[in-house]
């Protein structure tokens, strides 16, 4: 019998909004900046695996010569991100739903069934439960993720009044290393995100906007029967049941 | 994205009557529609928000309010800025030399026997000139810090120079009338043929590292790094260290800048 149960608060469903759109528009404007330096690349001696980036990468989406515009957007954005960030981690703290997310002793052995389970190689339903091990480790990472930004923005913004910030992120260069490295971060989170999303489907997608999901409840005992249920992780063994 | 919805509870796990599936349908999709038109208008609003945003008069090459905002950061970031605090210092072996980046105010000949460093007294308006030995009678600083372009690539540099501070000690030009103590608020410099400009707040200006630099790695500065001197300070992006100093003068409010013109922060403080 078909139930409609809560799964994502009101103000988690605006800091995800909220947040998609200003890291979005983070990482342009940092494009932008980093055009003005674009010395990365994968590979070793001589050989270069992939460019960041390839010229035609950049005049196909314009990106020559915005560094002055990049860094005033940049400078501008960082307060949103920072700002919805830690509220995000502020509500988290103290609505509880922190128990949710945060990985536990569980989710790592949890997190190899799931990726098997999405890689076809294993058969065994994944846990029904709010988010399993993989989606905790991966949401709890990409927060500490947002932080390095932040942590490692700050120190190629201020070297000199943040010199022991600079320092503890290797030095200058390497904290602009560490910058550009969360971002490709988060564009792989990205792709993998959207193509969760997409797998799991719309009564999942859903609850992301509206806040609620629709799931299969046994009229008699009122067992979730189907679709995840408002349990934290910690509780995993009452739902296998 | 419109309504209020709880986190769920222990409460909610105990049995309550099921409604029934026509009524979970009808109210699932009236929330959905709520929330699907919430979060278009919210995306419209931003969109409309940016669109503002973009629209806004031009303050020195970017959007008003995003002036604004730089201004602000740079208000806070001198709130928080302490002269003791030093930029790292690097091992002299590591110095290189720096990649020659621009050439707006070297572009005409320069005699550097002739040449002089003007200095326009704050309180009298008077200049006064300087030649390269005055300068290089304060006494000498030599230190090897990273000079780091606006870009995003640095170098280490060895420099030696005069701190702008001692020089000022020396010659109170920037004091205010009446009360000597106080100095102007900004310092601003430009070249001989006035192409390139720079402005500096008095506290970076007076910080230890900064200075009136005429060697880079040992060697007297060549044309192409600002013969025959030059200002560094780790304070500030490569844009301020400005070469070839011709003029300096002292103001109240913040002296014209050539890349805060072109849309880059004023302060670019570091």
């Amino acid at each position: 019998m078909k139930q409609l149960i809560e799964k994502h608060p009101l103000a988690i469903r605006w800091f995800h909004w909220v947040n998609f759109p200003v890291l979005s528009l983070m990482i342009w404007s940092g494009i932008w900046i980093y055009w003005a330096n674009d010395v990365y690349r994968l590979g070793w001696g001589d050989t270069t695996l992939f460019k960041f980036f390839p010229k035609s990468f950049y005049e196909a989406f314009h990106v020559e010569y915005k560094l002055a515009k990049g860094m005033a957007w940049h400078f501008v954005l960082m307060w949103v991100f920072f700002l919805n960030g830690l509220l995000y981690v502020l509500y988290t703290i103290f609505s509880g739903e922190w128990r949710y997310l945060l990985p536990n002793r569980h989710s790592f052995k949890e997190a190899i069934q799931v990726m098997l389970h999405d890689l076809g190689l294993r058969k065994e339903p994944l846990p029904v439960r709010k988010f399993n091990g993989a989606q905790q480790i991966a949401y709890t990472s990409v927060v500490l993720m947002g932080l390095g930004s932040v942590l490692s923005g700050l120190a190629i913004y201020k070297p000199t009044q943040l010199a022991w910030l600079t320092s503890l992120l290797g030095g200058y260069e390497f904290a602009r290393i560490i910058h550009f490295a969360l971002t490709i971060g988060y564009v792989l989170f990205f792709i993998v995100h959207i193509a969760q999303v997409v797998r799991a489907g719309w009564n999942n997608f859903r609850a992301m906007v509206a806040g609620f999901e629709i799931v299969e409840v046994d009229p008699a005992s009122h067992q979730v029967q189907a679709g995840p249920t408002a349990l934290p992780a910690a509780d995993a063994s009452l739902s296998s049941k | 994205m419109t309504d209020e919805s709880s986190t769920p509870t222990a409460a909610e796990r105990t049995p309550e009557p099921l409604q029934s599936e026509a009524a979970v349908l009808a109210e699932a999709r009236l929330r959905s529609r709520r929330a699907f038109i919430g979060l278009g208008l919210a995306g419209l609003a931003g969109i409309g928000g940016w669109g503002w945003l973009v629209s806004r008069p031009q303050d020195s090459g970017i959007a008003k309010p995003l002036r604004r905002v730089l201004d602000f950061n740079a208000r806070l970031s001198s709130a928080y800025y302490k002269e003791t605090r030093l930029a790292p210092e690097f091992a002299r072996s590591r110095a290189r030399n720096p990649r020659i980046n621009g050439k707006v105010g070297l572009k005409s000949e320069l005699d550097p026997v002739a040449w002089r460093l003007r200095v326009q007294d704050f309180a009298t308006g008077n200049t006064q000139e300087f030649t390269l030995e005055d300068i290089k009678a304060l006494p000498k600083i030599e230190m090897t810090t990273e000079l780091k372009c606006i870009e995003g690539w640095s170098t280490v540099v060895h420099w030696g120079g005069a701190r702008l501070s001692d020089f000022l000690a020396r010659y109170p030009l920037a004091a205010r009338p009446g009360t000597p103590q106080a100095r102007a608020a900004y310092v601003g410099m430009r070249t001989p043929d006035d192409a390139y400009y720079v402005g500096l707040d008095m506290p970076s200006a007076l910080h230890p590292q900064t200075l009136l630099c005429y060697e880079m790695n040992g060697m007297p500065l060549t044309a192409g790094h600002g013969a025959p001197l030059r200002l560094v300070t780790p304070l500030k992006y490569g844009t301020k260290h400005l070469k070839r100093i011709g003029t300096i003068a002292f103001s109240d409010t913040r002296p014209k800048d050539y890349w805060a013109e072109m849309g880059y922060d004023w302060d670019s403080g570091h």
